[in-house]
């Protein structure tokens, strides 16, 4: 009767009954959120789960204004003209630039950068960067300084972005006549994309987050709102394709995107996000495949962390921006400059009548299509059923640590072993894991010299391959920890060290996703599988190479070629591994150059975490 | 009360005439009759609009609309109080600079080059209109600002902005409530400070800022019942904005036929905006008025009317002993109170809650036993 009036958890017999139906049921429980967490994820992108877009600033309203841009050719020509300039130049024509924008009324600035990246930059081929900016002010006539709009097009080296310059000057030229500018509006010209601009903002704002070299600006708008980047190569579009992902996946708020979609539509423009066009047969197989082509496209991209257009870099600052390019594909219908004008006059002038930024929109989101969106409420539990398998697995680990104690005293003899391991036991895989991944963090771009010396490779090769060593050489650490290690390892001990493991996981994930939801879903894909199933006791062989295929590395490999699969440009292994390895430059460098953190994440906790988990496979 | 007599007609000549039949007689009397409609003295008008930012210039072209008309009709700027709450005519967004247009293709301004604001931007607030109203104003406050009316005054209030079911907002970010309009409202009739009252208010659900008046002589008019939106007309893509309400924009089109000496009345009002173009259904209440609506002329309140008729006969009136048109006495407290009743629907509880409640039931008697109810029986 006493035990009757215990409580559940605190009746040692009732208690014994959970314990044991967790334990019995973990698995299947594991399996089954793990498909769930995925069944989730594809679930997203059919088109009843999701919801249509809409415009939520009351400010902006609907697209109830008069496009009158009439400049369309003048533009072209303008454009023609850039091109000739630059090409006689080499580099950007900034004289001509800064006379054309005073002709055009505006107050014109420049702002020379140079930096030195970390190894050169076989993409784009650069290694000693150095740059002019040129930008140019439209005052509001009436209102104070307060408040900015920026509209950027990149002075790309060979052929492209002419036309975008283009436009931009002929814009600048008839927004000068209109007198309903409520915020100053600043027209940019960056050279070398993504670094002329993170020298232009970091210049502005007063920061220097990425130490690199920059002249002060000269001439100053209020706080951006927005900013709007145009990348045109063609004096005919086919489709306008919107590019929303920043640095570190941060995405600009929806509103910004909705914007875009119903002036599009004002013009009738086609428009695409990630290059695809919408289908208005959700109910095919076809049609929902491309839906979940583009969201997983927009996945791909959000988690690699890079900004995929010159946009990228204003989201840091909260200022929302996106991107416009300009696509001349094999259709009939095709647009001509002046209603490309048009469209951006039209968001232009929506965007000045806002009164605060943009807030009462999502901005944590993914796009299955241009009017269609999933928002953070609903994406989330597909990465909270990956999440509750590791905490189930905690769970089940603390039971049976509580269990095995008792295990012992009744088991033969009294034993001389302490039944707790040592702290030391623990904490020299976790030590010497970290370690490793510090190197793969740092001795890459510092051992790049000594590399080149010693080896016929160029130096961005030696850094990728000297990362790709370390990595392959932290597979044999577990043979050699065993050598610092005082005592043997007990049952107990590599239970402790999965329980700290599978919840430095389970953290490092959730705060992972919180930030870049695509990236925490991609890692946790890969991750959380071998974290459950992974003890010393399964089969060594089979579970290492599941392990290897399963590591952050070979699920980066498994991105690349789904990422060009998706968009419709296989690659064969060869080129796949190169562009792995291209990829992993790359990550470098926008960890320097930007800022961007996905390769430190990698590097110094990702990995980490899995050589422990490595560790406790061979444990002896 | 009220008096008649000779001495109240200046411009009559008490002299012999030639024609002294009874029936000559009694037509002066019903034109003299006819002459003393209404008991008021002098026009007032208080027209606030009580929402700011560029995208809400239509609330400011309302009620320049109706400030237009009432100045039109000869209401003196002396005698109106016009409350603006932003500045639409000099913002920076507006692309036709010291215009506020209320017909789209900017066919009328009703800026003007003679508009005089007395309460704008951020004086606009509730507290400042509630002592417009009552003339609770410090002493500094300089004439322009007051609502100077005394017992023979006829009132026009117009309100309009963003509302709700029983409040209008104020400027973003205050409210008043219609028991507090009710009460100011009370304020002014304890204190005599007007004859007459008409309230126009053209909000979304409207109807409700005039649910709970109990005050004599008031008459109002909503744009559209609780429940009901009320919509925006005229969207115009030069300026980037909707430029006028429905209901206020078939309102000028009424008003802008109305001159000093028509003889429209108030049921000509009650139709201006059927559902059919308004979309909401505008409403009105009279009940607390004395007169019969049909015998209330538009100028009585949207016109500064002074009737003089000179006439060479002398007209005998004789002092009026009915009570037809006394003021009433202020209704008892208690219908006040209990004017309007409040209807508590019952719901039978959700089933949510009667799962919860369940659910702890049972997890109650799961982990206590069955055999302990007898403790709670």
């Amino acid at each position: 009767m006493f035990q009757d009036r215990m409580g559940l958890l605190s009746d040692p017999n009732r208690r014994r009954a959970l314990t044991n139906l967790l334990t019995r049921l973990n698995t299947p429980i594991c399996v089954l959120c793990y498909l769930a967490g995925v069944a989730w994820f594809m679930g997203l992108a059919f088109e009843p789960f999701t919801l249509r877009t809409y415009m939520s600033e009351n400010a902006m309203g609907s697209t109830m204004v008069e496009e009158r841009f009439p400049a369309g050719e003048r533009a072209l020509v303008t454009a023609r003209e850039f091109g000739a300039h630059k090409r006689k130049s080499g580099a950007m024509p900034v004289d001509w630039l800064v006379k054309t924008m005073q002709s055009r009324g505006l107050e014109v600035y420049t702002q020379s950068f140079s930096r030195r990246l970390p190894f050169p930059d076989e993409n784009k081929e650069r290694y000693m960067v150095r740059g002019t900016n040129v930008y140019g002010i439209l005052r509001a006539p009436r209102a104070p300084r307060t408040e900015a709009l920026v509209l950027s097009a990149p002075c790309s080296p060979d052929n492209s972005n002419n036309q975008a310059v283009g436009l931009l000057l002929g814009l600048a030229q008839y927004f000068r006549s209109q007198i309903y500018w409520a915020k100053d509006i600043i027209f940019l010209v960056n050279e070398h994309d993504l670094i002329g601009m993170q020298a232009w903002l970091e210049a502005y704002h007063h920061t220097n987050i990425t130490g690199m070299d920059w002249a002060p600006l000269h001439g100053r708008g209020g706080s951006i709102q927005a900013a709007l980047s145009l990348e045109l190569s063609s004096d005919v579009v086919t489709s306008l394709d919107l590019v929303l992902e920043g640095l570190n996946g941060q995405l600009p708020n929806l509103d910004l995107a909705n914007l875009f979609y119903t002036f599009c539509q004002k013009q009738d423009i086609l428009c695409t996000i990630q290059e695809k066009l919408q289908r208005s047969d959700w109910d095919s197989v076809s049609g929902y495949s491309q839906a979940v082509q583009t969201m997983a496209l927009m996945v791909l991209k959000q988690a690699s962390g890079r900004p995929w257009g010159d946009h990228g870099l204003f989201l840091r600052y909260h200022i929302e921006s996106a991107t416009i390019r300009g696509i001349n594909s094999f259709r009939q219908y095709k647009t001509d400059t002046t209603t490309v004008g048009r469209l951006l006059e039209g968001m232009f002038r929506k965007l000045n009548n806002l009164l605060e930024r943009l807030h009462q929109s999502y901005f944590f989101y993914l796009l299955p299509s241009l009017s269609r969106f999933v928002s953070i409420g609903y994406y989330m539990p597909a990465f909270g059923f990956l999440a509750v398998i590791l905490l189930l697995r905690a769970l089940d680990l603390w039971v049976q640590l509580g269990a095995l104690p008792s295990v012992t005293e009744d088991g033969v003899g009294v034993t001389d072993q302490s039944s707790s391991p040592s702290l030391v036991s623990i904490l020299t895989p976790v030590v010497i894991s970290h370690l490793t991944g510090a190197a793969l963090y740092t001795l890459p771009v510092l051992s790049q010299e000594l590399a080149v010396q010693h080896f016929p490779v160029s130096e961005t090769e030696a850094v990728v391959l000297t990362a790709i060593a370390i990595y392959t050489a932290g597979l044999a650490l577990p043979h050699n920890t065993h050598r610092f290690m005082l005592a043997e390892g007990t049952e107990q001990g590599w239970r402790v060290l999965k329980l700290v493991a599978v919840l430095y996981l389970a953290v490092l994930l959730s705060c992972t996703a919180l930030i870049n939801f695509s990236l925490g879903f991609i890692l946790a894909l890969t991750l959380v599988p071998v974290a459950a199933f992974v003890t010393p006791h399964v089969p060594k062989v089979l579970s290492a190479v599941v392990m290897v295929l399963l590591a952050p590395g070979c699920t980066l490999l498994y991105c690349v070629f789904a990422f060009q699969e998706l968009q419709e440009a296989p690659v064969s292994l060869i080129d796949g591994w190169m562009l792995f390895l291209s990829v992993i430059s790359q990550g470098m460098l926008d960890h320097a150059l930007y800022g961007s953190l996905v390769y430190p994440l990698l590097a110094l906790f990702i990995y980490p975490c899995w050589l422990i988990l490595w560790n406790i496979l061979f444990w002896k | 009360g009220w008096k008649r007599g000779s001495s109240f007609l200046p411009g009559i000549d008490v002299t012999d005439t030639k024609l002294s039949t009874s029936a000559f007689l009694l037509l002066h009397q019903a034109r003299a009759e006819r002459f003393f409609r209404s008991d008021h003295t002098n026009n007032w008008a208080v027209l606030v609009c009580t929402s700011r930012f560029w995208f809400n210039y239509r609330h400011v072209a309302n009620t320049l609309s109706v400030y237009r008309s009432v100045k039109r009709l000869g209401i003196p700027d002396s005698h109106i109080v016009l409350m603006l709450a932003d500045d639409m005519a000099c913002n920076h967004r507006n692309p036709k600079p010291a215009t506020v247009f209320s017909h789209k293709n900017m066919e009328l301004n009703v800026y003007g080059d003679d508009v005089e604001v007395d309460y704008r931007g951020y004086e606009v607030t509730v507290e400042n209109f509630l002592r417009v109203l009552t003339g609770r104003l410090p002493p500094s406050t300089p004439r322009s600002k007051r609502l100077l009316s005394d017992d023979h005054s006829n009132i026009l209030i117009y309100l309009t902005g963003h509302g709700g079911n029983g409040f209008l907002k104020f400027q973003d970010s205050e409210e008043i409530s219609n028991v507090e309009l009710a009460d100011a409202f009370e304020q002014m009739w304890q204190k005599r400070r007007y004859n007459e009252l008409l309230f126009i208010i053209d909000t979304c659900q409207g109807a409700s800022m005039y649910e709970r008046f109990y005050s004599p002589n008031l008459m109002a008019l909503a744009s559209s019942q609780v429940g009901e939106d009320s919509l925006s007309h005229q969207p115009d893509l030069a300026i980037g904005v909707h430029l006028m309400d429905r209901y206020t924009f078939y309102l000028l089109e009424f008003l802008e036929d109305i001159h000093p000496a028509s003889q429209a009345n108030m049921n000509d009002l009650f139709k201006v905006c059927p559902k059919s173009q308004c979309v909401s259904t505008p409403g009105h209440r009279t009940d607390l008025f004395q007169r019969d609506p049909g015998s209330v002329l538009i100028t009585d309140f949207f016109g500064s009317v002074r009737k003089v008729e000179i006439t060479m006969e002398t007209i005998n009136l004789t002092p009026h002993t009915e009570t037809a048109l006394a003021y009433v006495d202020q209704l008892p407290v208690a219908q006040i109170i209990h004017q309007k009743p409040k209807q508590k629907d019952w719901h039978p509880p959700d089933g949510f809650i009667l799962g919860l409640w369940t659910l702890i039931l049972l997890v109650f008697f799961r982990t206590y036993g069955i055999k302990h109810l007898k403790h709670i029986f």
